[in-house]
């Protein structure tokens, strides 16, 4: 496979680069990725990975755009309000990409098509908005081998991390049960722009991966403080029975 | 024994500080301080997190140092 005339010019900044060139441009271009829920993370993941030439993309969100959507998901606007997120956002993305293949799953990830959808990509970015379907993603991630990049938010702090990477730990290795007291940002509100800096930290793992570069944040974990500018690594140690109960 | 506490997202606004310096009373590994915690906080019992010890996330029966580096750690949500 060859990068066309049009790609070379579209991603001549990255064929410049060392780490990338026109290898790394076409590992790009034959990735697949999959990511759950286009809202605050989801979105701004999906918009730097359509730019970067990444060949597929799955969109899946049943979800419609609201109005209180829109100081953090900029991929949409207020003409958007009331459709689905997984097709506009494809609609939009085509526009920014039209060299890549957008595939958008308008329909709620559940156990009954969650296998059978993610099984089509090599990763998984999980920008949902509830631990139930976290918690499906990673245990589909981890029956199925395919990294699952992690990303959170609590009002002005996120944190990210690379699960079941390699056969690395996975999300419930960190939490093992699914006893989540925290709320999502509907409920407690959310700084607008946290959620594009942990997206956009999501797609820079999704890269690094593809292209095999940089060290991917797989057995630790990234929390920050947009507050403080604090940041913390904690390292995360693979369960071999993951049923350990979380401090409760 | 000394150590000093991290505490993040909504169990720092529960301690009502990101961070402290903790003089454990009889605590020698980290079930014991767990419960050291909840008693100097009892909203600490109502929400799910993970203990860290000099950034790695520990097991229960994981004996204490002095000076060591706790995090609580909850779980956030998506977005």
């Amino acid at each position: 496979m060859r990068l066309t005339e049009a790609e070379e010019n579209r991603y001549n900044r990255h064929l410049i680069l060392d780490q990338i060139g026109r290898e790394g441009q076409l590992k790009l271009k034959n990735a697949k990725i999959l990511v759950v829920g286009a809202g605050g993370l989801g979105c701004p993941a999906l918009q730097y990975l359509t730019a970067a030439g990444v060949g597929t993309l799955g969109i899946v969100d049943f979800d419609e755009v609201d109005l209180s959507n829109l100081h953090r998901q900029i991929l949409f606007n207020h003409q958007d309000v009331g459709r689905n997120k997984a097709s506009c956002a494809a609609e939009k993305l085509h526009l920014l990409n039209p060299e890549i293949e957008l595939i958008p799953y308008p329909v709620k990830l559940e156990a009954s098509n969650a296998k059978e959808i993610i099984a089509n990509y090599d990763i998984v970015l999980d920008g949902s908005d509830n631990f139930a379907t976290r918690y499906l993603v990673n245990d589909c991630c981890t029956a199925l081998n395919k990294p699952m990049v992690y990303g959170a938010i609590y009002k002005f702090e996120g944190q990210v991390s690379v699960f079941n990477y390699n056969n690395g730990p996975t999300y419930r290795c960190l939490f093992p049960e699914n006893d989540a007291t925290a709320p999502n940002c509907s409920e407690v509100g959310v700084l607008g722009v946290l959620p594009g800096v942990i997206g956009l930290y999501q797609a820079t793992e999704a890269i690094k991966i593809i292209l095999d570069i940089g060290q991917v944040l797989s057995g630790r974990l990234l929390q920050m403080n947009l507050l403080t500018h604090e940041t913390t690594q904690l390292s995360i140690q693979k369960r071999k029975q993951q049923t350990q109960t979380a401090h409760k | 024994m000394n150590v000093e506490c991290k505490y993040f997202g909504m169990i720092a606004e529960i301690t009502g500080t990101a961070s402290e310096s903790l003089i454990l009373n009889d605590a020698s590994n980290i079930a014991q301080l767990d419960e050291q915690l909840k008693s100097k906080y009892p909203k600490l019992h109502f929400v799910s997190y993970q203990i860290a010890q000099n950034q790695q996330i520990a097991d229960t029966h994981i004996e204490l140092n002095e000076k060591d580096e706790i995090a609580l750690l909850p779980p956030f949500g998506g977005g």
